[in-house]
């Protein structure tokens, strides 16, 4: 039994939990500026295997790490093009597009990956992003290593949060935003196009998400394979919900789910003997629905979130 | 008063296919004068200012304001030129709060921070020169309707308005805010501000205006001096032909139809109703009236089977029914007509006949083995339609394409064709027009004369005194003593309504 808790005191656990988190923060962050306007984008899952994909080829073609972060993110705002043409302009059901957008991209990622890398018995690799010590707070005891000797990438995305945070709270077009995702007609009436809203929410929304599956391939792993994303795309969209649409709350939530993640990694070492290992695969899922039940009950849904906006119409 | 001309409307046509909603309208407003434009539902005032704010494009015709050509289909230039509307339904974000309601768009979208404090000055401002007092950090949907109107102004003021456009002001507000809305409407045109308000209340224009804009089909039927018109001329025409409501006649009534004794009903630890005890007989109406709010929808719930009280018994002609169903109750020939027509009275995607015989689909008339009887079911709306008048729809026809006044002759039809012994009749002519309100007391009345117990809620003052044999007031759940028509005054009414009731008899 102090087995289980000791689990929790070792650094290699809490530096992993940052790791595993950082797709899921950019991921959620991306699905949450989506529905803050007022887009639901299940196109999420696909577009982050897309990013994944991408960026790793690209860096395996030769650019550099960061260029191949660009190239995810200029790929997934081009998905969320799509996806606001469907559902903005032509009023599209939001779940039906966005599932298909999730096909689509996970078997064209798939189909691309291998036009550019024929079958192999082991994948290529690229040498990944490299953890960055900051000063100081990296020779802290404990707390140095389990949070302070990550890849950019994981700086980048607890920075976007916070941004994030502060743009929607703040700013002028954030409020544009929100306003946008609650009463498209309010936001008409006071002269700011929903539509231009939109659409800008939902590409830079994709942006991200595209980003967060680079991650994986540039960050947390070296090489691509289709089935990585593992629904990561799908816990993001639940985590949307547990943060309530609150940026500062996404990070919580994905630290949180991450959190679940790596301790069963730990617990199969400990009791994989003992229990089947799937049983541990299921946890995090499981203490996610709980999670989220605890949570969102009596969360303010963006009221206009899946309702199309049409001019003049009301 | 100021000659000089703010907004000029110039020969504005407007057609809808074949259909003209605005033919030819001209019209004129001039600094610090408050305008009524007054018609029936359909008379074209909506689409007129809608033409006006930007939201629709005209065929034919120009706006000025202030001398100046306004390019049409172009909101942000109407509300640049200084034009403020308030629509019939809010334009309202309700999770947000009132501040930022009223910021968004007010500055360039790609400044670095909002600068919100700066914002509260001038939302005070305007709140104190107005008396428009709202707490500008409140969450919108937090606030009462009046409240939200506020809002909606303030908006409106704070983007500058000099000319402010109201759709329907009052339609939803409650009497008291509707007087205080009027106030408010007076002290900005005393400040030089230009106001337009839509209306078919007659009473509202009458109070409220200088001037009078009467449109009827489309095209402006008359202008008057508000001081040099009467309700009587207004009416007719609006209307096009003298409406009178109908009166109620003397009748004898016969035994007790519905008896409710000491129903109450809570929600978790509110109590909502409690106490109510009442009677109506045979061929007679009870009224009851009150401030909205004070327990009238859960009284109407209750009767109608949707609620059950938690204590208490409901009976007609003796048998109990306070835990029967709403279908239960329409198999004992009781009609209902609910409060919110759109979402309780009729399914709005359905057509027409499917909405007169969705209470009765079980009925040997309208189904037989599982299997609806189209035919029947569109014969049997047919005739309702010709019966009570039902314009602007066949049985095929959706239900959400006719006016509130036409929907709701359909659902009253719909329960007087089955010959009820009982109708509760909830809010039955709220948001109607004159036209429709007479139709509709029309047959109330019939339904009184043949029999039915009638129990009228509203808060239409002249519509329960009119038609109602006995009245109750509705006042934090409990009823009032019952007081006949004849001994009441509007002193009375509302001190009753207040919920003081000593002295009653």
């Amino acid at each position: 039994m102090t087995d289980l808790i000791e689990i929790f005191f070792t650094v290699g656990l809490w530096a992993s939990v940052l790791r595993i988190a950082t797709p899921l923060i950019f991921g959620t962050l991306g699905a949450l500026l989506c529905e803050r306007a007022g887009v639901l984008n299940l196109g999420i899952e696909g577009i982050m295997t897309f990013g994944a994909m991408i960026g790793w080829l690209a860096v395996f073609n030769g650019v550099d790490l960061w260029t191949g972060i660009l190239v995810a993110a200029i790929c997934g705002g081009v998905f969320g093009l799509l996806h606001a043409g469907l559902t903005v302009t032509l009023g599209l059901s939001q779940h039906v597009t966005g599932l298909g957008i999730t096909l689509f991209a996970s078997s064209f990622s798939y189909y691309i990956f291998r036009i550019a890398i024929p079958a192999q018995n082991t994948p290529p690799t690229i040498e990944p992003f490299q953890p960055v010590d900051i000063p100081v707070l990296s020779n802290l005891p404990f707390f140095g290593e389990a949070f302070f000797t990550q890849t950019a990438p994981t700086y980048l995305a607890i920075a976007v949060a916070l941004f994030m945070a502060y743009f929607l709270a703040k700013t002028p077009m954030g409020l544009a935003v929100r306003i946008t995702g609650e009463n498209p007609h309010a936001a008409e009436a006071q002269g700011v196009d929903p539509i231009v809203i939109r659409y800008g929410a939902v590409i830079a929304g994709s942006a991200m998400m595209a980003v967060g599956g680079a991650f994986l391939t540039l960050s947390a792993f070296n090489s691509f394979f289709p089935t990585m994303m593992q629904g990561r795309g799908w816990i993001c969209i639940a985590l949307v919900v547990f943060s309530t649409w609150k940026p500062g709350r996404a990070i919580l939530g994905a630290i949180l789910f991450a959190l679940f993640d790596a301790y069963q990694l730990r617990l199969q070492n400990v009791l994989g003997q003992v229990v089947p290992y799937q049983l541990f695969l299921m946890l995090p899922y499981i203490l996610s629905i709980v999670a989220l039940v605890i949570m969102s009950r009596g969360a303010r849904v963006p009221q206009a979130l899946m309702q199309p906006y049409r001019k003049g119409e009301r | 008063m100021a000659e000089h001309v703010v907004l000029h409307l110039d020969s504005i046509t407007k057609r809808f296919g074949s259909f003209a909603a605005n033919d030819n309208i001209s019209i004129e407003l001039r600094r610090g004068e408050v305008v009524a434009l007054l018609g029936e539902n359909g008379a074209g005032k909506t689409t007129l200012m809608n033409i006006l704010f930007g939201h629709y494009v005209p065929d034919e015709g120009e706006v000025f304001i202030e001398g100046r050509r306004i390019s049409h289909g172009k909101p942000k230039e109407a509300i640049a030129a200084g034009v403020g509307m308030v629509h019939q339904h809010f334009s309202l974000a309700k999770n947000l709060t009132v501040i930022e309601n009223v910021m968004t768009g007010t500055e360039p979208l790609f400044g670095l921070k909002s600068e919100t404090a700066k914002a509260k000055r001038k939302l005070k401002e305007l709140e104190d020169k107005f008396g428009l007092v709202v707490d500008p950090d409140a969450r919108v949907g937090d606030l009462s309707v009046g409240e939200q109107q506020r809002v909606e102004i303030l908006k409106a003021l704070y983007n500058d308005a000099r000319i402010l456009i109201l759709d329907e002001p009052t339609g939803v507000l409650t009497q008291q805010e509707a007087e205080g809305l009027f106030d408010t409407l007076r002290t900005m045109a005393q400040d030089g501000l230009s106001i337009i308000f839509i209306s078919h209340k007659l009473n509202e224009v009458m109070n409220g205006s200088d001037r009078v804009v009467v449109l009827r089909a489309g095209k402006v039927t008359a202008e008057r001096d508000t001081s040099e018109t009467s309700k009587e001329e207004l009416a007719e025409l609006m209307v096009g032909r003298r409406v009178e409501r109908p009166v109620r006649e003397e009748a004898s009534f016969g035994d007790v139809v519905l008896r409710v004794e000491n129903v109450g009903l809570s929600a978790g630890l509110v109590s909502r109703l409690s106490d109510i005890n009442l009677e109506i007989r045979a061929g007679e109406t009870l009224g009851i009236v009150g401030v909205s709010g004070n327990g009238q929808a859960a009284l109407c719930d209750v009767v109608a089977g949707v609620l059950h009280p938690d204590q208490g018994t409901i009976s007609i002609n003796g048998a109990e029914v306070q835990n029967l169903n709403p279908r239960d109750l329409s198999n004992m020939k009781v009609g209902r007509t609910p409060e919110d027509r759109n979402t309780q009275g009729a399914v709005g995607e359905l057509t027409l006949w499917e909405n007169t015989v969705l209470e009765r689909i079980k009925d040997p008339r309208f189904s037989s083995r599982g299997f609806v009887k189209k035919s029947e079911g569109r014969a049997y709306c047919k005739d309702l339609i010709d019966r009570f008048d039902v314009r602007g729809g066949t049985p095929n026809s959706r239900i959400s394409r006719l006016s509130g006044g036409n929907m709701q002759k359909l659902i009253l039809g719909r329960c007087l064709a089955e010959h009820p012994v009982f109708l509760l009749a909830a809010q039955p002519t709220r948001g109607l027009d004159e036209g429709a309100i007479a139709a509709i007391h029309e047959d109330i009345l019939i339904a009184r004369k043949a029999g039915a117990a009638v129990l009228l809620v509203s808060e239409d003052l002249d519509e329960v005194v009119s038609l109602s044999d006995r009245i109750m007031a509705i006042h934090g759940g409990k009823l009032s003593p019952a007081v006949e028509t004849e001994h009441v005054d509007s002193r009375k009414l509302g001190l009753m309504m207040a919920g003081e009731w000593g002295g009653l008899s």
